[in-house]
């Protein structure tokens, strides 16, 4: 299911998450929201912004405690549950936050 | 919300008229060569794979006089015709149980029975084609292996090892399923189902152990990799990583803080889950396995306690002492293994904890019993432990409990429609069908009594309720572990 952005052909997989994360810009991100028709505020921005620094310190994404935590801490604590995040990221956050922020699709028992 | 007919509740659960074929088109994603690679399994459809399904289907008879039997003595009394959730769900009669077990039953008659072999038109026997592998790949991905259908099968017969035997058939031809295979590729490099590594892990803890500070004032311990510590905990890592396990991770940390309990997590044996037993891969399963033992030794522990994780507590009180013990270096005067309920339930009986039950006063809970701990396992010393300490655990921690109808708890439990290696985005439709019987029963403790909170002690099963509930318009969040009771319960100091 490859997306195209820019002219150019990314190769995700069968779920939508990249192949490739060195594929990964904020034009893919963006595309690849568009294809769940959601558009990208900076409130997701913070959010996937996290994520990919996250992971480039950790190797996984962090958990969903962890996340919550450090986006209540930016935005203020009143963002800081999972609420708020199932409200910019309907699909789950730990998962389609992930997607977007060019990672890989948590798996296990999530 | 969905791209198919979500159930709809009634009053009662209603059986279903067939609708022949309804889910025929369900399948999960086929894992790619690398993630079969990891497992051991060749990556594509090898050539000649028709005999070698056939062989590799006569080895396990062979290996296992149970599968023989299961295979060979359904009378077809249709006992268990109405007692599968995927069955009740989706009303596509191959969910019936003998229907899926005759799948495989078939390809068995037609080469390793007399009748089957000459007369297979009369015993309904067939020939192991590419249409009989498909039905295979679709059908036994529709069994949560979850052993209801077995309870009331007047022989015994059980889906589960039907159904774990044709994906270990299927495997060994190079065709697996990418959602279980890609897990437990995972744990065999990295040591658990998420593939998350131990800085990772030392990150999150030390972040719970910050939470749980500010929360109560006291400093609760999430120690990783402590040598010499009397407990090693096994836990299935999305007890790290999802909501709301970790509230039940929180709970055991604050018990074993209680009890004054020396303990320790392993970064290299940081999964209780064993994905191998839903594939039916023997090697898998004990390669998974050993990396407890490998723990244990090495952290030189004395006691293991296994975290709520449903199949993780069938695999442990079940297969540990034949696939990885003897465990002669633990101290013998516990349970070995132990279930975190039975150690959290002693020290109740004791009178060891401090338990404010109002401090669950906004919940009225039921419990969902997991099929794996229901009718594969054992807690305590009594029949039916795995039943009653559980319940008495969260009882002495809230005020408000009723059960579910007695033909859908303890033994009769259906399944949370997510077991058996399915808990995957791929297979939504089947997962939100087969949860219809579990949302019926829990319809009707909402209904009567006010229940809110569902409280249960498997992982899968969490994340199953969190994902299907609001299909069913339940709130997502109404899922919780037993032990996020206990942590809200639980009072660790005077001044707490």
């Amino acid at each position: 299911m490859p997306i195209t952005v820019a002219g150019k052909t990314i190769e995700t997989d069968e779920e939508g998450y990249l192949s490739n994360r060195t594929d990964w810009n904020e034009e893919v991100a963006k595309e690849m929201a568009k294809v769940d028709n959601c558009d990208l505020s900076q409130n997701h921005w913070e959010v996937i912004n996290f994520l990919r620094e996250y992971y480039d310190e950790y190797q996984i994404a962090p958990a969903v405690r962890v996340l919550t935590k450090a986006i209540g801490k930016k935005l203020g604590p009143d963002k800081g549950n999972s609420k708020y995040l199932y409200e910019l990221f309907p699909y789950g956050p730990a998962k389609q936050a992930c997607k977007y922020a060019g990672l890989p699709k948590p798996t296990g028992c999530v | 919300m969905a791209n198919f007919e979500v159930p709809v509740l009634g009053e009662y659960q209603v059986l279903p008229h067939v609708h022949p074929d309804t889910m025929a088109k369900s399948k999960p994603y086929v894992a790619k060569p690398d993630i079969q690679a990891g497992v051991g399994f060749p990556g594509e459809l090898v050539p000649d794979w028709e005999n070698v399904a056939v062989k590799k289907l006569g080895d396990l008879v062979s290996q296992s006089r149970a599968l023989q039997v299961f295979l060979d003595s359904c009378v077809k009394c249709g006992a268990c015709t109405d007692k599968c959730h995927y069955y009740l769900g989706t009303s596509d009669p191959k969910n019936m149980p003998v229907a899926r077990q005759d799948l495989l039953r078939s390809v068995y008659r037609r080469y390793y029975t007399f009748a089957g072999k000459f007369f297979p038109k009369l015993v309904g026997a067939r020939d192991m084609t590419k249409d009989v592998l498909d039905e295979w790949y679709s059908y036994f991905h529709q069994c949560s292996q979850c052993r209801r259908c077995s309870v009331f099968c007047p022989y015994g017969i059980d889906t589960a090892e039907i159904s774990m035997a044709a994906r270990d058939v299927m495997d060994a031809v190079g065709v697996g399923q990418k959602y279980s295979n890609e897990i437990i590729g995972k744990v065999h490099k990295i040591g658990n189902n998420l593939g998350l590594p131990e800085p990772a892990l030392a990150d999150t803890l030390a972040g719970l152990e910050e939470d749980v500070k500010d929360e109560t004032g006291v400093d609760v311990k999430f120690p990783l990799d402590v040598k010499g510590a009397e407990v090693l905990v096994i836990t299935p890592s999305a007890d790290f990583f999802a909501e709301p396990h970790i509230d039940g991770l929180i709970g055991y940390a604050k018990v074993f803080h209680a009890a004054g309990t020396s303990w320790t997590l392993s970064s290299h044996a940081s999964e209780a889950a064993n994905f191998s037993m839903f594939i039916g891969s023997h090697e898998n399963l004990h390669r998974a396995a050993l990396r407890i033992r490998e723990a244990a030794l090495d952290l030189g522990v004395k006691r293991i306690i296994v975290g709520e994780c449903g199949h993780a507590w069938r695999v442990a009180y079940s297969f540990w002492n034949t696939l990885i013990g003897p465990f002669d270096f633990l101290d013998q005067r516990y349970p070995i293994p132990q279930h975190i309920c039975e150690f959290t339930y002693d020290l109740i009986q004791r009178g060891a904890l401090t338990l404010d039950k109002s401090a669950n006063d906004d919940k009225v809970v039921t419990f969902h019993d997991s099929c794996n701990v229901s009718r594969a396992s054992r807690m305590g010393n009594m029949p039916g432990g795995q039943f009653k300490i559980p319940r008495e655990v969260i009882k002495a921690c809230v005020n408000k409990f009723y059960d579910m109808a007695p033909d859908t708890i303890h033994e009769n439990t259906f399944c949370c429609g997510g077991g058996g290696g399915l808990l995957t985005d791929d297979l939504m439709e089947l997962r939100v069908k087969g949860a219809q019987p579990r949302m019926q029963a829990l319809k009707q403790v909402v209904d009567e009594y006010g229940v809110n909170h569902v409280a249960a002690i498997c992982a899968i099963c969490k994340s199953q309720f969190t994902k299907v509930l609001p299909y069913y318009k339940f709130p997502m969040d109404m899922i919780g572990s037993v032990h996020g009771l206990v942590s809200k319960a639980i009072r660790l100091g005077p001044k707490n």
